[in-house]
């Protein structure tokens, strides 16, 4: 049984995220420990957060070496909304450093009249089909939000899904082993669950 | 763009749902784990569970609830009634509920607010807002709590202001003068908090057919409507609701029930 590492930095409901892997078949494990999530086949970052918060808690504990290290192993990496974040260079929140596995940055949105910040609902995801995790999901499928920042790879191959709120942004990065969702796929019903089975099974 | 939500409520009473419900088939009426999943089948957006409880033993029973529905739906999901602390807080999103609802406890403390956002984040946050019209007041609506039974001296405008700069992440807005009625939302109040609030906005209150959906989405602004006898009693279903709001041009979600080889 394929075994899923779910890190746990105090970050949201992560929960959530262990209940979708279970109930998809494969062997979720929570930890915090980097010795344990090593032992683990594929990695999930989930959970919601601040940059800055989360940044302190990858540095302090060592699981920010850990990521770094489990990413050149080449095994394959999930990023869950802040994990799609934090794989960036740096974040316009409180100017964080992030851990810099993909180029680029994040910004928040733009304060115009009638857009609401946080983005939170549901919205189509536009993908390319570039990537396994995005097999037999339908095109521009609706999926759970909740941010105020996204991402912004600086290269165009990084990107892998795309989405409009007052502006088009980057809602999916791929680069090499890892993946990352700026929405929740565990709640994003039917959609959301066949990215994690992809991720479990064909990543 | 954006999807408008239909958030369907429960109402839970010692580990039941209070409404009846007429599904097809067998179903076991009344078990809120079975109702929920046969919404989220349906493609329903969200849901929000109230404790109508008043015990101990209730309330144990509820938690109850919310984690085995935690187990069975893949969207998010909210859940009120008898919350008054952050510890109950903590205990209710650990159940494995996105985000916690309070109405009267926050009108009696509203820091209650704060202390949920800072710590577990706003977007977990939701005010429930409980009002009746009443010209004497400034915005022309009052805020009264215990279930609609007290009036207190709040304007429902300016309570709604401070909820969200407290922290409140999202607020509903539910009208005692208009719930029951199923004649349509409150339209009035409904567009006056969508328009001056930046946190979403969902109606509550007077739901009896589709198109008091519509009109509330659109006339009113709201950014979610929440529904619960119009489908409770079988009388629409939710593609029903959504076909009919696409067909309106409002735009909501549409997905496959299943795509996973799991179920």
């Amino acid at each position: 049984m394929v075994t899923i590492g779910i890190m746990d930095y105090k970050a949201g409901n992560i929960r959530s995220v262990l209940t979708a892997v279970q109930y998809l078949g494969a062997k979720g494990i929570i930890s915090d420990d980097p010795a344990v999530l090593k032992r683990c086949d594929k990695l999930i970052i989930p959970g919601d957060g601040e940059a800055q918060a989360v940044m302190e808690v990858l540095t302090g504990s060592g699981l920010g070496e850990f990521l770094r290290e489990y990413f050149q192993s080449g095994r394959p990496i999930l990023g869950i909304c802040i994990g799609c974040q934090i794989v960036l260079e740096r974040s316009e929140e409180r100017s964080t450093p992030c851990l810099g596995f993909i180029p680029g940055e994040v910004v928040r949105f733009p304060r115009q009249p009638g857009l609401k910040v946080p983005h939170m609902g549901w919205n189509q995801v536009h993908h390319d089909q570039s990537h396994p995790i995005f097999e037999g999901v339908p095109e521009d499928s609706p999926c759970y939000f909740v941010h105020s920042y996204y991402p912004v790879p600086r290269y165009r191959e990084n990107e892998a899904a795309w989405t409009e709120y007052g502006v088009s942004f980057v809602s999916a990065l791929k680069k090499d082993n890892l993946v990352a969702l700026q929405f929740h796929p565990e709640k994003s019903a039917a959609p959301g669950l066949k990215m994690i089975e992809n991720f479990i099974f064909h990543c | 763009m954006l999807l408008k939500r239909i958030i369907v409520c429960l109402d839970v009473r010692n580990g039941k749902t209070t409404k009846g419900i007429r599904f097809k088939g067998n179903v076991d009426i009344g078990d809120p784990v079975v109702m929920a999943r046969h919404y989220y089948e349906e493609g329903v957006d969200e849901l929000v569970f109230y404790d109508i409880t008043a015990s101990a033993e209730g309330r144990r029973l509820f938690l109850d609830v919310v984690e085995r529905v935690a187990l069975q739906i893949f969207i998010p999901f909210c859940v009120g009634g008898g919350i008054g602390s952050v510890q109950d807080m903590r205990d209710t999103l650990m159940a494995g509920a996105e985000k916690v609802s309070i109405n009267s406890q926050a009108v009696k403390n509203p820091r209650i607010i704060q202390e949920g956002a800072s710590r577990f984040g706003s977007q977990c946050i939701v005010l429930g807002m409980d009002a009746l019209r009443d010209p004497s007041m400034p915005s022309g609506y009052r805020v009264v709590i215990n279930g609609g039974r007290t009036p207190t001296e709040r304007d429902a405008l300016q309570w709604a202001l401070e909820a969200e700069k407290l922290g409140a992440g999202e607020i509903v807005v539910n009208s005692i003068d208009a719930d029951g009625t199923k004649e349509g939302y409150e339209l009035t109040l409904t567009r006056m908090l969508s328009e001056s609030l930046q946190i979403p906005v969902v109606a509550s209150g007077g739901a009896g057919k589709p198109e008091h959906l519509a009109e509330v989405l659109l006339e009113g602004k709201a950014d979610a409507a929440l529904i619960a006898s119009m489908v409770h009693y079988g009388e629409y279903t939710i593609p029903q609701i959504k076909e009919y709001l696409t067909a309106q041009g409002i735009p909501v979600r549409f997905s496959p029930s299943s795509l996973t080889n799991r179920c």
